[in-house]
């Protein structure tokens, strides 16, 4: 059996309770959702906390709200399964649907949830292995090790942020709320995410994703999310691509955003795809320089299966499909 | 140096039984269920996620055994392959695959049986792709898929005759 590591569990029944649990324990304790990221980093030693603060329970985590004013509002612990199937996401935010959707098989949605994935593990072919296989290779820098097997001159670590659901938050404009000991705080979710696979998330070790809040879409938006991966079940995105666009009446296209996942440690947004889209319609020419855009701003490497020229090739590919499906979506009737 | 952390005394509720243990903090459900409950039909595959071979249904969920805790299941209904036939008699989707050939080696046939027992319960017309992604979280190396999808066919549609 492959076996996790000894620990301390201690259920938390609310926010306060579980960062004033992690302030106590220090940097040794971890808090762990549904554990479908965590509990197999822990099997292969990338993790080895003293103390494990379990989330689950905090039943005030467990919503999902929306409201025309503020938004939706999604509790850290709705799991993966509520959000793709919830009426309001499907309707409003269809992307996010469609993302969570995509994720892992249904077992692992029915536990994973979407707290634990926009604090996902940044993944990479030469950490995501189990101790033997690591330690025969002398180790990696983020984990036991000196030097980056990817980059062997880069001072930081470039494993890939593979969360489905990342990018689309991030096309929304979410924020994301947290809870520590000395009071709460939010953060636009771009800011989150930052750009070293060591340190990839700006939270402290004592704070804890409490909910997630995306903007009502403005008049006529449309969204969509392609994923590539290798099997069509099971496997992490090793391409992940979110489009949202707002048409005005005339069906010009007065707001877009394209951001790009599972080429870098954080999302990429791609600011110049945006500029080809607003100001005219969707068009195959406008879609074609947004996907050309999308194309230069990915840069995969070679810490993921499939080669970097495919990778890299199929950028423009889903980005292009993404945004079709965009364009086609069927408009809110209000 | 460091003491191992003391042993969990629980109740557990298993297949409609209370099951007293003992364990570890550390314990996955697939390793209580398995090596401290002795009821080993629930399978250990790729211990990691990947394989669907330890699907046990929590709270009418298909989940995971080998990615949830035992401390994690305190309080939640589980129910197991064991569980499945009904005082001697097979569920529909444990004769429909036997009858199909839809078990070859059967190591994940425990788990698929479990896939497809809560899929049937949450939807009792499924389509044939709703079958298919109802069993999207479970790997089988010998059948090539086909006649397990059959077979959940079958046995939804026994089961929507014998209402
Ligand atoms: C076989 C397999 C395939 C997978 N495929 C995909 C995939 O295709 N796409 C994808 O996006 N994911 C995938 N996953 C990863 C995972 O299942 C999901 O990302 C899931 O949403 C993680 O949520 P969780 O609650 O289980 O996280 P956990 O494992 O509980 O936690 C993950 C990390 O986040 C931290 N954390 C958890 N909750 C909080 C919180 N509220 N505040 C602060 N920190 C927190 C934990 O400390 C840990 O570091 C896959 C996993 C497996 C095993
Ligand atoms: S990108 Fe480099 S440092 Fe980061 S996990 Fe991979 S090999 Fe290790
Ligand atoms: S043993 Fe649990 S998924 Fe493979
Ligand atoms: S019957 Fe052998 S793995 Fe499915």
């Amino acid at each position: 059996m492959l076996r996790l590591p000894p620990f301390e569990y201690h259920a938390a029944t609310s926010a306060e309770e579980a960062v004033s649990l992690l302030a106590r324990f220090g940097p040794d304790a971890l808090p762990v959702s549904g554990g479908t990221d965590l509990y197999a980093n822990m099997k292969q030693r990338l993790f080895t906390p003293k103390v494990l603060v379990g989330l689950r329970p905090i039943a005030d985590l467990q919503f999902i709200a929306y409201n025309a004013v503020t938004g939706l509002a999604l509790g850290a612990l709705a799991t993966l399964t509520d959000i793709a199937d919830s009426p309001v996401v499907r309707k409003y935010y269809p992307a996010l649907a469609q993302a969570a959707a995509l994720i892992s098989t249904p077992q692992l949605r029915n536990t994973g949830t979407i707290g634990g994935n926009i604090c996902l593990d940044t993944r990479c072919n030469y950490y995501n292995q189990n101790l033997d296989w690591r330690k025969a290779l002398n180790y990696c820098m983020k984990k036991d090790g000196d030097i980056c097997r990817v980059a062997p001159g880069s001072p930081k670590c470039v494993a890939v942020n593979s969360s489905d659901t990342a990018p689309v938050l991030q096309a929304f404009g979410a924020r994301v709320h947290l809870t520590s000991p000395t009071g709460t705080r939010e953060l636009p979710i771009a800011e989150f995410f930052l750009d070293d696979g060591m340190f990839a998330w700006a939270r402290r070790h004592d704070e804890i994703v409490t909910k997630i809040v995306i903007p009502p879409p403005a008049g006529d938006t449309r969204s969509a999310y392609r994923k590539l991966r290798l099997r069509n079940s099971f496997d992490f995105p090793i391409l992940g691509v979110a489009a949202v666009v707002q048409l005005d009446g005339a069906g010009k296209c007065v707001a877009a955003k394209l951001v790009l996942n599972a080429v870098s440690s954080r999302p990429v947004e791609v600011s110049e795809a945006a500029r080809a889209l607003v100001g005219s319609a969707l068009s195959p020419e406008t879609i074609g320089d947004a996907a050309d855009a999308a194309f230069r701003a990915g840069r995969p490497l070679d810490n993921t299966s499939a080669t970097i020229p495919y990778r890299k090739r199929m950028v423009r590919v889903f980005a292009q499909r993404a945004l079709e499906d965009a364009a086609r979506a069927v408009p809110l009737a209000d | 140096m460091s003491i191992a952390p003391a042993k969990i005394l629980a109740s557990l509720s298993i297949n409609g039984s209370v099951v007293e243990c003992a364990f570890n903090p550390n314990k996955t459900l697939l390793e209580v269920l398995r090596e401290d409950v002795g009821l080993t039909g629930t399978k250990h595959g790729c211990e990691m996620g990947h394989c669907g071979a330890c699907t046990v249904i929590v709270d009418d969920l298909p989940v995971l055994s080998c990615l949830t805790l035992a401390v994690e299941s305190i309080g939640h209904e589980i129910r197991t392959i064991e569980g499945v036939a009904r005082d001697g008699v097979l569920h529909p989707v444990q004769r429909a695959l036997a009858e199909s050939g839809g078990a070859q080696c059967g190591y994940c046939t425990p788990g698929i049986i479990m896939s497809a027992v809560a899929l049937l319960e949450q939807n009792p017309a499924p389509t044939r792709e709703d079958v298919a992604q109802g069993l999207s979280g479970n790997l089988c190396r010998c059948t090539g898929y086909t006649k397990i999808i059959e077979a959940v066919e079958n046995a939804s549609a026994e089961l929507r005759s014998a209402r």
